[in-house]
């Protein structure tokens, strides 16, 4: 694993950005649950509650320019890429207001303006896809990179395998990022893949560099995504960083998690991302308990406007059914 | 005007697309070094170079969304899957990611792909290598389906595919490649979605499209010995569908045959038949016929994969029988 950076070399203003991000994910998908339950939100919503460090330590290291591009666990990618959690709570709820205009979903969001390239629901299907974006990237003589992630169910996926032998073979500027949180929906990573739970080493044969972190602890995730993205941006290809992580909710809200020992989920809890990073911060000085407070208070503003502007959001129209199938003729 | 094999006219246009647009890329198995499997890109890689012209690993998923991914950033690329039976492999792509983006992100991505394949059986190369699958993409809303049956119409829809922004199944027919055709030497484009009335007729009509469209025509050529006069109309595309030029057609001719290669369970001929009695169901003169091949996978012996295919005798013995003619 690698080493944690000191806390105390962060400014105060990167500390406090780096927790209200994490929070607001937390308490974003603590509403969206709410909603759902509520009846609000229907069909699949998978919760990222637990892994919010890797999104935070990793997005914000990007450019504008860069691209991000996932899974269908995907409102902590999106919000960590800035896209609007009015339009993020908007789409779990089928508004017309909504990232995707309604149309996708929890499991696909969509901003296409902050190059969050989407939530892709095919397990592993998100793969070929960062390969032709950093493809395009390099066709266009650009130094943008793209960011992929994926979970470790995807790493069984022959598309898996296609990804990363392409991405080194032409040596693409992709950031595999790998999310283990050790179930495959509910089967556990050993009883799924010969060479278990640890999986960076599958990089290895297709000679790209890789390293496992501690995805719990956002400032790990922070420097060694922070060093992975120059290295890929000075165009000798990709790298691989499996951040070792844990949901602490079911696979989706359909999940009542009969797979996992108790004491196991109790286990990881206790090492929950946001409170760690509370606490370190607090512990080296960094920021008062009051600035703590205060920036929970602005997240749950934010958070009570994302739901309250998605409850009065319309639903799309009906005509809306038949829009987009197609691109619209238009001069390129 | 100038005759043409539709391999010329296939490699024609791909320089084209290389010459005038720099977003276009070719990518796909043996189309470099080796020149294409069906030599539409011989010399490609000498001119054009390898950043260009892509020689890519057997692995279609991943270069069929390389495609994908690069066309959501505004690439042009024309990804060549080698047959259409590979394009299986890449369905996951084609199917869940090319087709979907541009409805799941509310228009915000599109997806400007062309992908050229090689469709249709006829050439012993048994069960896993003989397949037609573009009816199974025309049923996929997202994706166009090109099926030209002509030099000139593999020119001009290819033109026309290069505008079209959305992700396009172009199959091409193995046993077409080596037909001659007129190709004029000045610009044209065939736009998609028109139906070709290939020969006009008054009898009967035979729908048809890719390769049974020159065993339609052959047929009609014979059914003429017989004074059967037959309109023979190329669909030419099979997604975006032109029905009105084959209910036009009905409308005169009041019979109605449609011929297609592949299996007749599933055929597209059945959607065909289906929208032709919903549409004209009172100038039927009787049922609408489908000629398809026998629900079996393709044998490698010549002798019984020919009983499998279409031929110009089939249409006629089922043409006269079928409406008394």
């Amino acid at each position: 694993m690698a080493t944690t950076l000191n806390i105390e070399t962060l400014a105060k203003e990167d500390a406090l950005e780096i927790f209200t991000q994490m929070l607001l994910i937390r308490r974003f998908e603590e509403e969206a649950e709410r909603l759902y339950r509520r009846g609000l939100v229907r069909g699949f919503l998978h919760t990222y509650i637990g892994e919010e460090a890797i999104a935070v330590g990793a997005i914000p290291n990007l450019r504008e320019d860069d691209y991000v591009i996932g899974h269908y666990r995907d409102h902590g990618h999106a919000l960590a890429r800035g896209v609007d959690p009015k339009a993020a709570m908007a789409e779990l709820c089928g508004k017309a207001t909504g990232c995707s205009g309604g149309k996708g979903g929890s499991m696909h969001l969509f901003d296409a303006e902050k190059h969050f390239m989407g939530g892709h629901a095919i397990v592993g299907g998100q793969l070929p896809l960062a390969i032709g974006i950093a493809l395009g990237v390099k066709l266009k003589e650009l130094d943008s990179v793209v960011m992929c992630f994926f979970g470790d169910g995807a790493v069984n996926e022959g598309e898996f395998h296609e990804a990363m032998n392409m991405a080194s073979l032409w040596k693409l500027p992709v950031v595999f990022m790998l999310e283990n949180n050790l179930y495959g929906m509910g089967t556990d990573v050993n009883r799924s893949r010969a060479g278990g739970a640890s999986i960076y080493g599958a990089a290895e044969p297709y000679m790209i560099p890789a390293v496992q972190i501690d995805g719990m602890d956002v400032m790990a995730v922070r420097e060694t995504v922070s060093e992975g993205i120059a290295k890929v941006r000075e165009g000798t290809g990709p790298v691989f960083i499996e951040a070792m992580a844990y949901r602490f909710h079911g696979h989706s809200m359909a999940d009542p998690s009969n797979y996992r020992d108790n004491e196991e989920v109790q286990e990881n809890r206790s090492r929950d991302p946001i409170d760690k990073f509370r606490e370190d911060c607090l512990e080296a000085g960094k920021i008062e308990a009051t600035d703590l407070e205060l920036a929970a208070e602005k997240v749950d503003l934010v958070v009570q406007e994302a739901r309250e502007f998605a409850e009065q959001s319309p639903e799309p129209a009906p005509e809306e059914l038949y829009t987009h199938i197609y691109a619209d003729p238009e001069e390129n | 005007m100038a005759e043409m094999l539709l391999r010329d006219a296939m490699s024609k246009a791909l320089r084209e697309a290389l010459d005038e647009d720099e977003r276009c890329f070719l990518m796909g198995e043996d189309i470099g070094a080796y020149g294409g499997a069906y030599a539409v890109t011989r010399g490609f890689l000498e001119k054009y170079g390898e950043e260009r012209v892509r020689d890519t690993p057997i692995s279609e998923s991943v270069f069929v969304g390389a495609g994908v991914g690069s066309a959501m950033i505004g690439m042009r690329p024309i990804v060549e899957v080698m047959t259409i039976n590979f394009t299986l492999v890449a369905m996951d792509q084609i199917i869940n990611h090319a087709a979907k983006l541009s409805y799941m992100s509310n228009g915000q991505l599109t997806v400007p792909l062309i992908i050229r394949t090689v469709t249709g059986g006829g050439g012993q190369l048994a069960a896993t290598h003989s397949q037609s699958f573009e009816n199974w993409y025309a049923s996929v809303p997202g994706l166009r389906v090109v099926v030209p049956a002509t030099p000139y119409d593999a020119l001009g829809m290819f033109r026309a595919s290069r505008k079209d922004n959305n992700p396009i199944i172009f199959a091409e027919h193995a046993l077409l490649y080596r037909v001659r055709g007129e190709v004029p030497e000045e610009y044209y484009e065939v736009p998609l979605g028109k139906a070709r009335i290939a020969k006009p007729g008054t009898d009967v009509t035979l729908v048809a499209y890719s390769g049974m469209v020159r065993v339609a025509e052959e047929a009609a050529a014979k059914l003429e010995e017989d004074n059967i006069s037959s309109e023979v109309i190329d669909l030419r595309c099979l997604s975006p569908l032109d029905l009105d030029t084959v209910i036009e057609s009905v409308k005169k001719t009041n019979r109605v045959a449609v011929v297609e290669e592949t299996w007749k369970t599933g055929g597209f001929s059945g959607t065909i038949a289906s929208d032709i009695q919903e549409a004209a169901f009172d100038d039927l003169d009787g049922p609408v016929i489908r000629i398809n091949g026998p629900d079996v996978p393709a044998p490698y012996a010549r002798n019984i994969e020919q009983l499998m295919i279409p031929s110009a005798d089939w249409v006629v013995e089922s043409v006269k029988y079928n409406f008394g003619l």
